[in-house]
This record gives C-alpha cells, sequence and structure tokens, in this order.
C-alpha cells in the first residue's frame, strides 16, 4: 500500500484547487435532469398529451439519432430521454478532472515536487480517481433526490446509478489517456475521441430505428443508455458498466506503476536539428503548433458527417417503408423533411463543435503567454498585431475548415444514398457555412477577452457551454424568448430546408468583426504575461 | 559615447505592488553593463519595460534612442533577448527554437551557429519538453549569441548551467565585446558580473542605489585587513574609516574604509608587523552592505 501513501492529502490539495469549477459542474449535470422533468410536467398536464409527444418523438429518427431512444411514454422516461446531453457533458467534465490532477501536473514539473516527498507512486491517480469517483456518487445522488421529486419510482435511482457509472467510466479512460502520453494535451484529445467515437456509433446504431443495434450496444454511451431509466429498468447493464469502469481503472494503475515519472508509453524520439523553411516566422510557428489540432478536428468533422449522413439517408428509407409513419410526415413536409431535419440536428450540433476548436485555439495563444513563450517572439522583430492575428487567423479559420470539411462530406454522404450528390452537396454545404457568423461570434468574444480582459478568457467554455444547454434545453424549459436569443446559435437559419434569412448572419458576422477588432485593439496596449 | 539605454524616474504598478520605484539606468555603447540585485528587485519587470513588453507607469525610456513600447519591432531588429526563465515549444527541437528565434529577428549566421552549439556542448535534436533547466538555457544563448544584434539582453543568462559552461558564457561575453557589441546583463552571482562587467547597476526595491564602473564602486568600499602585529596596537580601533575591529593577542582584524587604507597601514607599520594579508573590496561586499543596511 506504500504506492499510495499520501493519496488523503493529494486529494485534499485536488479539492482545494477545484473548489469552484468542481461544484459548478457537479450542479449542473445534477440538477438540470429535475429541472426538465419539472417543465416537461408543466408543458404536459394530461399524460395522454405526454404520450403522443413521445409515440412522436420516437419516431423521428433524426431525433432518436442525436438523443437515444424513448423508453417510454412517462414524464420520467422522457426527462431521462431528453437529459441525454448532461451525460456526455458529465462524461467529458469527470475525465478532463482526471487528467488536470494527473498529466497535467506531472508535466507542468509539480508532479516531481510532490514525488518527492513522501508520497506513493500511485497516490496522484488515486487522489484523482477519489475525487472524480466521490464527486460522480454524489452527482448520482443529487439526481436521485432531485428526479424523484418530480418523477418517483425506481427509474430516478436508475438513473442517478447511470450517471454514476457513465462518469466512473469515462474518468478511468481519461486515467489511461494520462498514463498513454507525455502530454496533457494528448490525453485530451484521446479522451475526446473515446467520447465522441461513442457518441458517433450510438448516433449511427440509434438512427436505424431498431432499439437493439449491435452499433449502439459496443457505444460505451449507448450501452449505459439501455440501462433503461423508467422504462422497465435493466439493472444487469450498471453491474456490468461499474466492472467494466472498475476494470479501466485498474489497468491505469497498472500503467501507471510500470513507468518513469514525466514518460509516456511512446518514448520520444529525436527531431530535427534544424528548422525546416516553413518554420521563418509567426505564421510558420502558428502553424506548427496547431496543424495537429486543425487536422484532428478535420478529421473528427470529416466522420461524423459521413457517418450521420449516410444514417440521414437510412432515416428517409425508414418512413418510406413505413405507411404510418410516412403518412404523419408527409403533413410534416414528406420524407425527404426527415432526412433534412437530421442534418439540422447535426449541423447544429457541429456548430458548437466549431467554436469549441476556435476557442480552444485562442486559449492555446493564452497558454503560450503565460508559459512565457510570447516573450522571446515579440522580443524578436514581430509586432503583436502580426503574432496575435495569426492566432486570430486560425482560431476563426480553423472552425471554417472544420465546416467547409462538413459540408462536403456530409453532402456526399447525405447526397450519395438518395437525392443525389450533385443536389444535396451545394445545400449541405451552404447550411454549413452558414453556422459560420454564429461560431466566429463565439470566437470572437473570446478574442476581445483576450486583449481586454486576459485573465478571464477561460470564461469562454464557460460561456460555450451556456450557448450549448440554451440550445439544447432551453426551450424544453420553457425560457423566455430572449434569453434564448443571448445565443448567437439561436439566430442562424434551419438549413438545409428551411428559409434563408441574411440580416441576422450579417449581424452576426458585424458583432464577431468588432469583437475581434476589439481583441487587436487591445492587445496592442496590455502587458504581457 | 552613445547611450544605447537611457532611463529616468521608471515607475510600474501591479495591482498595489510596486515593482519600479523611478529607476533610472543608463547603458553605454560598447560596454558590457551589469545589472544586479537580488530576486524580485525589478530586474526582470525593467528589462520587461526596455523591450516593450510591459508598459511604464511613468518615467521615460529611450532604446536607441526610440520609444521601446511604440517602435518595439524595428528596435527588436537590433537587439536579442534571454528570458530569466528560458520556456521552449514542447513539440520544437532545440535546433527549430534556434533558427526560429534568428529568422524571427532578421537572420543568423549558420557558421557562427554550428560553432556556438559545440561549444555549448548542446544536441539540438532534442524536444523541448526534454530538455534540463541548463539545456533550455543553452537554446536561448545560442540563439541570442548567433545573432549580429548590437545589443543583447540577458537576464540571469547564467541560471542553471554547470561550471564548465559558464566559463564558456563568460569567454562568449569577453568575445562580443571585443567586437563591440553591447551586453546587459542581469545576475544575482557577484562573481560573474565582477569577471565580466566594465560598469554595473545594482538595483533595490526597484530604484537603482549604485551606479558606476567596478573601480568607482570600489572606491566606496572597504578592504579586509589581518595582521600580526609586533606591538599592541593602541589607537588603531578609533582611527577614521576603521570598522569591525577585533584583537586577539597579537592578532587584529578590521575592515577600512578605501580613503583611509592609506593612514591604518601607516599606523600598523608603526607598530611593527609580523604578518599580513589584506583582501581587496569584493562587489559582494558592496552589495551586502547596501542590502543589509538598508533592510
Amino acid at each position: 500500500m506504500n504506492g499510495l501513501a499520501g493519496t488523503g492529502a493529494l486529494t485534499r490539495l485536488a479539492l482545494r484547487r477545484d473548489r469552484i469549477i468542481l461544484p459548478l459542474w457537479a450542479l449542473v449535470v445534477a440538477l438540470f435532469p429535475m429541472s426538465v422533468a419539472s417543465s416537461f410536467k408543466s408543458l404536459y398536464t394530461d399524460p395522454k398529451q405526454l404520450a403522443d409527444f413521445a409515440h412522436q418523438m420516437q419516431a423521428t429518427p433524426a431525433i432518436v439519432g442525436f438523443y437515444g431512444p424513448v423508453y417510454g411514454d412517462t414524464l420520467g422516461a422522457l426527462a431521462a430521454w431528453r437529459s441525454g446531453i448532461l451525460l456526455v457533458i458529465g462524461a467529458l467534465a469527470a475525465g478532463l478532472t482526471v487528467i488536470r490532477h494527473t498529466r497535467a501536473e506531472e508535466e507542468q514539473g509539480r508532479r516531481e515536487l510532490l514525488g518527492a516527498t513522501a508520497v506513493g507512486r500511485q497516490a496522484p491517480l488515486a487522489a484523482a480517481f477519489l475525487l472524480t469517483g466521490a464527486a460522480s456518487v454524489i452527482i448520482g445522488l443529487l439526481l436521485w433526490g432531485g428526479i424523484s421529486s418530480v418523477a418517483p419510482g425506481a427509474g430516478a435511482l436508475a438513473m442517478g446509478v447511470q450517471y454514476i457509472v457513465c462518469l466512473w467510466f469515462f474518468a478511468a479512460v481519461a486515467g489511461v489517456a494520462a498514463q498513454v502520453t507525455q502530454s496533457a494535451r494528448t490525453a485530451r484529445w484521446i479522451l475526446g475521441a473515446v467520447l465522441g467515437g461513442s457518441f458517433l456509433l450510438r448516433a449511427a446504431g440509434d438512427a436505424g430505428g431498431s432499439q437493439d443495434s449491435p452499433l449502439s450496444w459496443i457505444s460505451p454511451l449507448g450501452f449505459l443508455q439501455r440501462i433503461r431509466p423508467y422504462g422497465g429498468e435493466r439493472w444487469w447493464i450498471a453491474a456490468v458498466g461499474a466492472a467494466v469502469a472498475i476494470g479501466v481503472a485498474l489497468w491505469a494503475y497498472s500503467l501507471s506503476s510500470q513507468r518513469d515519472l514525466d514518460a509516456g508509453l511512446v518514448a520520444p524520439r529525436p527531431g530535427p536539428a534544424r528548422a525546416s523553411r516553413l518554420l521563418t516566422g509567426p505564421l510558420g510557428l502558428t502553424w506548427r503548433l496547431q496543424r495537429g489540432t486543425l487536422i484532428g478536428w478535420a478529421v473528427g468533422f470529416a466522420v461524423l458527417s459521413l457517418v450521420l449522413g449516410s444514417a440521414a439517408n437510412s432515416a428517409g428509407d425508414a418512413v418510406k417503408e413505413s405507411p404510418q409513419l410516412a403518412d404523419i410526415f408527409r403533413r410534416l413536409g414528406g420524407a425527404g423533411a426527415l432526412g433534412d431535419l437530421f442534418m439540422v440536428t447535426l449541423i447544429s450540433i457541429a456548430a458548437i463543435a466549431a467554436a469549441a476548436q476556435g476557442i480552444q485555439t485562442a486559449l492555446r495563444a493564452r497558454a503560450e503567454e503565460q508559459a512565457g513563450r510570447v516573450e522571446p517572439v515579440l522580443a524578436a522583430a514581430v509586432g503583436r498585431t502580426r503574432w496575435w492575428g495569426w492566432w486570430i487567423g486560425f482560431a476563426l479559420g480553423g472552425p471554417a475548415l472544420s465546416l467547409v470539411v462538413l459540408g462536403l462530406c456530409g453532402g456526399i454522404s447525405y447526397g450519395a444514398g438518395g437525392d443525389g450528390v450533385g443536389r444535396q452537396l451545394p445545400r449541405v454545404l451552404g447550411a454549413a457555412l452558414a453556422v459560420l457568423p454564429a461560431v466566429w461570434l463565439t470566437v470572437g468574444i473570446v478574442v476581445a477577452l483576450f486583449g481586454l480582459l486576459p485573465r478571464l478568457v477561460a470564461a469562454g467554455w464557460v460561456l460555450l457551454a451556456a450557448f450549448l444547454l440554451l440550445g439544447q434545453l432551453g426551450a424544453v424549459l420553457q425560457l423566455p424568448q430572449w434569453a434564448l436569443d443571448l445565443s448567437p446559435f439561436s439566430h442562424v437559419p434551419h438549413l438545409p430546408g428551411g428559409t434563408l434569412s441574411w440580416p441576422p448572419l450579417i449581424w452576426l458576422a458585424v458583432l464577431a468583426a468588432l469583437l475581434t477588432g476589439a481583441g487587436v485593439w487591445g492587445f496592442r496596449r496590455r502587458d504581457i504575461g | 559615447m552613445e547611450n544605447i539605454i537611457e532611463a529616468t524616474g521608471l515607475t510600474k504598478h501591479f495591482g498595489p505592488t510596486r515593482a519600479l520605484d523611478g529607476l533610472d539606468l543608463t547603458v553605454r555603447r560598447g560596454e558590457v553593463h551589469g545589472f544586479l540585485g537580488p530576486n524580485g528587485a525589478g530586474k526582470s519587470t525593467t528589462i520587461r519595460v526596455l523591450l516593450g513588453l510591459l508598459k511604464s507607469d511613468g518615467g521615460t525610456v529611450t532604446l536607441f534612442g526610440g520609444d521601446p513600447w511604440k517602435d518595439a519591432v524595428t528596435l527588436h531588429k537590433r537587439l536579442a533577448y534571454v528570458p530569466g526563465d528560458v520556456t521552449l515549444w514542447p513539440t520544437l527541437t532545440g535546433g527549430e527554437v534556434i533558427d526560429l528565434l534568428g529568422r524571427l529577428r532578421g537572420g543568423t549566421d549558420p557558421a557562427r551557429r554550428d560553432e556556438l552549439i559545440q561549444r555549448f556542448e548542446l544536441d539540438p535534436r532534442k524536444k523541448g519538453r526534454t530538455y534540463s533547466k541548463g539545456n533550455r538555457q543553452k537554446v536561448a544563448l545560442v540563439a541570442a549569441l548567433a545573432s549580429d544584434a548590437e545589443l543583447l539582453v540577458l537576464d540571469e543568462p547564467t541560471s542553471g548551467l554547470d561550471p564548465l559552461m559558464e566559463s564558456v558564457f563568460q569567454a562568449c561575453i569577453n568575445e562580443e565585446r571585443a567586437n563591440g557589441r553591447t551586453v546587459l546583463l542581469s545576475s544575482h552571482i557577484l562573481a560573474e558580473a565582477e569577471a565580466l562587467c566594465d560598469r554595473v547597476s545594482i538595483i533595490r526595491a526597484g530604484r537603482i542605489v549604485e551606479t558606476g564602473t567596478l573601480a568607482e564602486l570600489r572606491h566606496l568600499t572597504r578592504t579586509s585587513i589581518r595582521a600580526d602585529l609586533a606591538g599592541s596596537p593602541d589607537g588603531l580601533s578609533s582611527l577614521a574609516g576603521v570598522h569591525d575591529f577585533t584583537a586577539e593577542g597579537s592578532q587584529v582584524r578590521f575592515q577600512v574604509d578605501t580613503a583611509n587604507l592609506d593612514d591604518a597601514l601607516r599606523k600598523l607599520t608603526a607598530v611593527g608587523v609580523r604578518g599580513l594579508t589584506s583582501q581587496p573590496p569584493t562587489l559582494e561586499e558592496l552589495f551586502m552592505r547596501h542590502y543589509r543596511d538598508e533592510r
């Protein structure tokens, strides 16, 4: 047990460092499902209305694809289904917390300082697991208590357990990722890829219409969704899930016990002794630092749109085979409208992801500054506008590139089996580009913060999470229109299929340009560091 | 002689903390100027203001006769900088960083770069995250020394270097002086400043408390004397300029102001000297005196 010496002290240290951010995300994840349930309760006073709504949702592949199957027609089942996005947010937050307290600490050299004290080699990982594990349990209990006050029953407990197991699993995955690579950033990429992959598998599986598609079963998110809270709970899934999560956590332990401090599993190789011709100026440097990120996001968007674009196709097919469904959707605008609806939902989620890419890039510039790596560049003959300008270029251009990739790949896969690529490619590409002003506005806020209030740049993530929740749950929670309008993403047209209105797009773009200008203006005037 | 750096009455606040408090600094063309002070005295803040990375709250500063805040880019073409805490890009190799910084500044002499890499025994193929502190320092030093900049701004450049590399560094600085380059060398290692600097400025709590050539500064300080006398040292302790006088039998020890050295020696020889060791004033003593007395 020597390896675990000092775990308690490290856990307290982690609690001290996370005393604001941890309660914040824990409360959001734990309490949102309850508010969704209360909102449904006031929206649908009659059980018949509720059941009709549930059946209509279940019959819409686009919706089932993104939120998962609806496992019942009761209040609890609908609330559990509709707040599924929080399962993803919670899993991401839990994983990031683990990486923050393990690999990020080690990369910064603080682990070395601790490693020389009476702290066991497994203690940092154990402390990170203890912290996130306990936080997950508290989230589960709060969620159980909260939602059972609105929708009592075994389903409430099942939902609490579902969240605990899901957060445990992704915390354990993050623990493994933190052992494998030397850099915290790569570990976060691995976590994001596993989480994004699970979402994608589940979405592709569920969009097919069958509740038991193998794709959904092999996705960790899909697997855990099949605990079916309020819809004939399957407790054995929770047990298997918990066992797998613990198994993955133990795997992280065994990896951690075999490696050296600071080392990953992949040994670093020597690089070039001279800089290539590309690495000559601020552009070359920014490109070098950002190319992995740029390619990573572009590949992610390509996979997402290829898989879900063809799912949108089959969404239309499923309706054609069922006369009753076809009848419902003819009134909604025809089977084509169903595929379009799927694409609209895909693009609205991709817009948030693209904004995340932009914010990540802008924050990377801030990290460069805080690490003291901007000083030598600015102390050479490089002006501030030139340095910051290229970073802004990547922060705005990266998401644009990703959305173009999404439009091309989505258009090809959506058109290939159905109406033809020639018809769908321009529609989907146009739709993807139409969200760009909203993405740029969001990134522009972070750019402005970087110039004017650099200490607050990380608030960009809070802002993005707020926009995501407003878009996903704002209408369900019956928030007033002005609150919904706060999110720039509420102003973009519903394309393909909807009507395109230019003025909001122009306004968004103008605001984005003003904010970007303010960010440049501020950075030219402030102290570095 | 032309002044490369001229600062008068510089002030800079960080919230309630006063980092610079009316700082005056003059660096002349072609000199190696030592900028001495303990941690937190304001050395790095001064350098960052000189580089236009921080904006001063008050006072005036010129660099090559220009304004370092407004004309940063044109002025920076003429200088090279080694930060006090060198952080490298984790994924770039040392060689890439050296080339990049050289190109950002406007060109490096490749032959000189390779020679310096050899002299400092640096492996340029390693990635930034795998270098030790001393090796990171070497990367920044090679990048700066390989440039053809007129002014080198070095912020504690030898922290983390081993004694061998320290002597390579000193040899390099002496060559730069011979080539007519100007160096601003911030340091808290006084032996290094003594070995390299033509003039020094001592900073304390954001102000320059002493500035001048080493000879001028020595004049302000005291020589330590240890003597074995033939007789009793009567009246020696009350002599003007004599401090910390102790006597043990025939052995005496004291410090004497440089201005009164002659009188003290006359007194000693009058008593009769059997043995004598004297220690010249060191920068360290001067430094310690400033900090001990005024703390």
